[in-house]
């Protein structure tokens, strides 16, 4: 059973008079608990299949089946609220609020839940904790280096307990030590946690952390062979 | 989910932001302010001519002048006339004596403090009855004029506006010099703007033959009204003071309004244009943060109400400086209008509630409109796209 499955996906945008081909007939199944690298080269067309699975987009044809649910049959407003409940986003550039401290930028997501404000705080602390960052809880992103940076991100995406976690090249701003550190983070997460991570990555290194790899080319999924993760 | 809850978020974000934003967030501010103090002191402006000539008026005073003439101004009647107009059934009688003043109204030019030009002020000639008809005439300097001097008593209003006209001081008028002996009010309406004096005393002096105009008391203004505009002979006409007062301002009401909403209104126009430009920057700006707290999850509505309420923050704030100038600058002070009849009214500008609250909701109007657009730009930001772009 496939915690997220694509049945003949297609996108296309029209700019001007021409159409633009971006995906072709994608099908692809991913287990839960797999931790997922996705490869290939730019333009390759792997962010938009990532925005796809996360439902920040839908599809032009086809299906996008994640937790059994319809995501590509969803209107905008019922996505914002399926978002909310089953996706953890981590992007490259942390996309964190640069005004709000590191415990209210991971409170966020919770403040679509109907937790209270002691509720809240008391998962915040917890989440803070766990990807090492309890004592950077009142500081804010620009008091914090890229690499805990990103942990708050990582917080942020798991606080309210997602269905999947989708990171868009979530080591591709940082130095070789603290992308290795956050890669370890994200296994950590994927193995201890069971948590189900979908990755687009450039970097071979940080998708050797991954337990597969699929390889994407023109708009076409070019599947590589299922990895053990690294050490 | 509660969206209460995603607004206070996300309007707390854009509050915080405030701060980074300074420059652009006060030229909304100081544009809202322009516009409110400008409006609220034009209105108030208004307000206080409007209460000035309003409280001269009582409903059961009347003013009898010739027909056609408009004015007590252009006005003339005969002592033979006045006469018989005074007379006539429906003026109120007390002690045998109708409660009836025929006055002689003519212009003195006087200095305006702090101006080289003259002004023209009133001096209404008047008989000792007129205290009786007009009871909120009162003495509160000096004493009363004698029948038959160059004497004359000077409202509150006008000697606060013009020069040498207190109390022991001299002011020629006709080439005499006449004894300025104390000063009245008359519960801030127009006659404060205004010198009193005994009726023969002006006449006198003019070398008039006659009045302008009768100001009575009446009990029966229907029968007061039948009775002299069937004489044909007298040919006047019989107007009830407030509706006399009201054709009075109603140019000078007319202008003060016509500045307060045409212009005030042209600056509003410029300030919805400046909120725009602010509020559309401001979105610009937070792109990332707004793509950002949409993928997450937030609802496009919260959104709309965070950057409407931001728009409408800097408004209010605008609003409260304009209202606050202009009740500090303006609140209290009395200024002077010419009149229809070519007197200088001087009456207070009142920042009121009522002109604090009209100011405040303009300041509204220019944030929610200066708000909207942006926010429906901001509700519409193309998520996957904006997310890519950074």
């Amino acid at each position: 059973m496939s915690v997220v499955s694509l049945r003949n996906v297609v996108k296309h945008y029209t700019r001007g008079k021409e159409r633009v081909e971006v995906l072709h007939s994608i099908n692809l199944d991913i287990a839960p608990g797999e931790f997922l690298a996705l490869m290939g080269p730019s333009g390759s067309g792997k962010t938009t299949l990532l925005n796809l699975i996360g439902g920040l987009d839908r599809p032009s044809a086809g299906e996008v089946t994640v937790g059994g649910e319809r995501v590509d049959a969803l209107s905008g407003g019922q996505l914002s609220k399926w978002r909310a409940r089953h996706v953890g986003f981590i992007f490259q550039f942390y996309n964190l609020m640069p005004m709000l401290s590191a415990e209210r930028n991971v409170e966020l997501p919770l403040l679509l839940t109907p937790l209270n404000s002691a509720q809240r705080m008391s998962n915040v602390a917890a989440a803070l904790e766990l990807v090492g960052l309890a004592d950077r809880a009142k500081h804010k992103p620009g008091e914090l280096s890229g690499g805990q940076q990103q942990r708050v991100a990582i917080a942020r995406a798991l606080i309210s307990d997602p269905t999947l976690l989708v990171c868009d090249e979530p080591t591709g701003d940082l130095d070789r030590e603290t992308a290795e550190e956050i890669m370890g983070l994200l296994q950590m997460l994927n193995k201890q946690q069971g948590k189900t991570i979908i990755m687009v990555t450039h970097d071979p290194k940080a998708a050797a952390y991954a337990s597969r790899q699929v390889h994407m080319d023109k708009g076409r999924l070019v599947e590589g062979e299922a990895r053990t993760a690294a050490a | 989910m509660s969206s209460l809850t995603q607004f206070i978020a996300v309007t707390d974000m854009n509050i915080r932001n405030l701060p980074q934003r300074i420059g652009t967030s006060l030229v909304v501010v100081i544009g809202v302010a322009g516009v409110v103090a400008v409006l609220i002191s034009v209105l108030a402006m208004a307000t206080g001519f409007s209460h000035t000539v309003a409280s001269t008026a009582r409903n059961d005073r009347v003013l009898i002048f010739r027909g056609g003439s408009q004015s007590e101004l252009s006005s003339s009647l005969s002592r033979r006339a006045a006469a018989v107009i005074i007379d006539s059934p429906g003026i109120r009688v007390e002690s045998t004596q109708p409660l009836a003043s025929a006055e002689a109204i003519v212009m003195v030019n006087v200095p305006k403090k702090g101006d080289k030009d003259g002004a023209n002020v009133a001096l209404r000639g008047v008989n000792p009855v007129a205290f009786a008809v007009r009871p909120e005439i009162k003495l509160i300097s000096g004493r009363m004029f004698q029948p038959g001097l160059d004497e004359l008593i000077v409202g509150k209003a006008a000697q606060i506006q013009f020069q040498g006209l207190e109390v022991g001081k001299k002011i020629a008028i006709r080439g005499t010099e006449w004894s300025i002996v104390g000063n009245f009010t008359s519960g801030g309406d127009t006659h404060e703007s205004e010198m009193l004096a005994d009726v023969e005393a002006v006449i006198t002096a003019y070398r008039r033959e006659g009045y302008q105009a009768i100001t009575a008391l009446v009990d029966d203004f229907t029968k007061l009204k039948d009775t002299l505009t069937s004489n044909p002979e007298l040919g006047i006409e019989v107007v009830r003071e407030p509706d006399y007062y009201r054709g009075q301002s109603r140019q000078v009401d007319a202008i003060l309004f016509f500045v307060a909403y045409v212009v005030g209104g042209i600056m509003a126009i410029g300030a919805i244009f400046a909120a725009l430009n602010t509020m559309y920057a401001a979105v610009s700006a937070r792109t990332l943060e707004i793509a950002t707290l949409r993928a997450i999850g937030f609802g496009p509505l919260p959104i709309v109400a965070s950057i409407l309420s931001e728009s409408l923050l800097l408004s209010l704030l605008g609003g409260l400086l304009g209202a606050a100038v202009a009740w500090v600058v303006f609140n209290g002070n009395a200024v002077s209008t010419l009149g229809s009849n070519f007197t200088q009214i001087v009456f207070p500008i009142s920042v009121d509630a009522r002109v604090l609250v009209t100011g405040l909701i303009w300041a509204a109007v220019v944030g929610l409109v200066g708000g909207i657009f942006p926010a429906i730009r901001a509700a519409r930001i193309p998520v996957a796209a904006a997310l890519q772009a950074q």
